[in-house]
């Protein structure tokens, strides 16, 4: 990202490009577990969406359809919430190398 | 009565790609109350971690009005922003069927602490807003020190556990009574816990005309140290003990909205915290037997003035 000098920015640095933090892929921080989603087993309670910190839940008209892994950070609060007695979602392990993270 | 999968088709008013910590509990409260309302909204916000992880320049996660001035005075701000709104609708600039509503969000040390006395002047003035403040009971944003939020016996950098303290000594500050003691239209304490309960509370607030305060357990894994994971369950322990009762103050009149069939123990609530670990050494017993009587004597007279109010 280019940093912009005085010249550029706007008066009293207001920002007006309003949510643009989505650039921010918080999935970058994620070490050593991801969740992963089992469609068949889900209900469809949305408990997922609700206590996902990061909006990782990929939501697709009325039906959960998976994880968005660029905003994951792999807390595992999906996994916990998660209502079926065989969890929709499951957390598992995942392997980083460091010189693809960084090139993200 | 709201569901969840409706709740979802709306659309995002705090977006992706904020800093906040693993197993964060701000974006889960963000995420009802900032539904609560289809009206434009405008939010300002006082110095907290939702502050600086949402708005690190030149990016922000918020998609709707936003205004951050000061630590101290989120609620004068707000207070400021609704007077403007009512002169230039006086002044016929703003359409008079056109609504507006106005958010003003700190967190537990710039409610309790910092931001009390612009609070109190904004409840006083009358102002049509919405106060919500995060209680973390602590100020985790700059690493975890006490706030006049912070319960008996947890461990916070300025008030550490050892061999010569148990970690914080004093009381916790009661403020959902304080804002109620106003005398304002509308004063309510909920969990994220109970999701649903949070967005009645959230709609209410929104509803009515006048001030409304709410009071918002969030979870900070940070400073209250537990698994990250195991969030939700810490929430709604905190509301089956009674450490945080849910309960709403209409226009003055006491009204508990969960009772728990069976009032769990203290240790529930403090075992999975490595805030208040050092409370379970053979020497701090008498610390944990304090924290429940505490409590109990405040569920009782919690009941009591609800009682006293049914009566009424």
């Amino acid at each position: 990202m280019k940093k912009e000098t005085w010249k550029e920015l706007t008066l009293g640095t207001i920002n007006l490009n309003a949510g643009n933090s989505v650039q921010n892929l918080t999935g970058t921080w994620r070490s050593g577990k991801k969740p992963q989603f089992i469609e068949d087993k889900c209900i469809q309670c949305f408990f997922c969406w609700l206590y996902c910190p990061h909006h990782a839940i990929e939501v697709q008209g009325e039906e959960v359809k998976g994880i968005k892994y660029d905003y994951c950070t792999g807390c595992g609060m999906c996994s916990e919430v998660c209502p079926p007695k065989e969890k929709a979602i499951v957390m598992v392990k995942e392997e980083i190398k460091l010189a693809e993270r960084s090139s993200k | 009565m709201a569901k969840l999968k409706d709740l979802a088709q709306m659309e995002d008013r705090l977006v992706a790609g904020h800093g906040m910590c693993l197993g964060c509990g701000i974006p889960l409260i963000m995420k009802i109350v900032l539904r609560a309302t289809e009206d434009p909204l405008i939010v300002a916000n006082a110095t907290g971690c939702l502050e600086v992880c949402t708005t690190i320049f030149p990016r922000t996660s918020w998609n709707i009005s936003w205004v951050h001035s000061a630590f101290e005075n989120a609620a004068s701000t707000i207070a400021g922003v609704e007077s403007m709104y009512q002169a230039l609708k006086k002044k016929g600039r703003i359409p008079q069927d056109k609504k507006v509503k106005f958010l003003g969000i700190g967190g537990d040390g710039g409610t309790y602490d910092i931001g009390l006395q612009a609070l109190s002047g904004a409840m006083e003035r009358g102002h049509d807003i919405v106060y919500l403040c995060y209680d973390n009971n602590a100020y985790a944003n700059t690493g975890g020190q006490r706030s006049s939020a912070t319960p008996v016996g947890a461990s916070a950098t300025t008030s550490p556990s050892g061999t010569q303290s148990p970690g914080k000594l004093q009381r916790r500050k009661d403020l959902t009574k304080v804002m109620a003691a106003h005398g304002i239209p509308y004063a309510a304490q909920a969990s994220p816990g109970r999701w649903k309960d949070l967005y009645n509370k959230a709609k209410k607030a929104f509803e009515v005309e006048g001030p409304a305060f709410l009071n918002v357990l969030c979870l900070c894994p940070t400073e209250w140290k537990y698994d990250e994971a195991k969030g939700l369950q810490l929430a709604q322990d905190a509301v089956d003990t009674c450490v945080w009762p849910l309960y709403e103050v209409e226009n003055g009149k006491y009204k508990i909205n969960y009772k728990p069939r069976k009032k769990k123990p203290i240790t529930e609530w403090l075992k999975p915290q490595g805030r208040f670990r050092h409370l379970f050494k053979e020497e701090n017993a008498s610390v944990i037997q304090r924290i429940q009587k505490e409590i109990d004597e405040e569920w009782e007279e919690l009941n009591r003035l609800a009682g006293f109010s049914q009566q009424k």
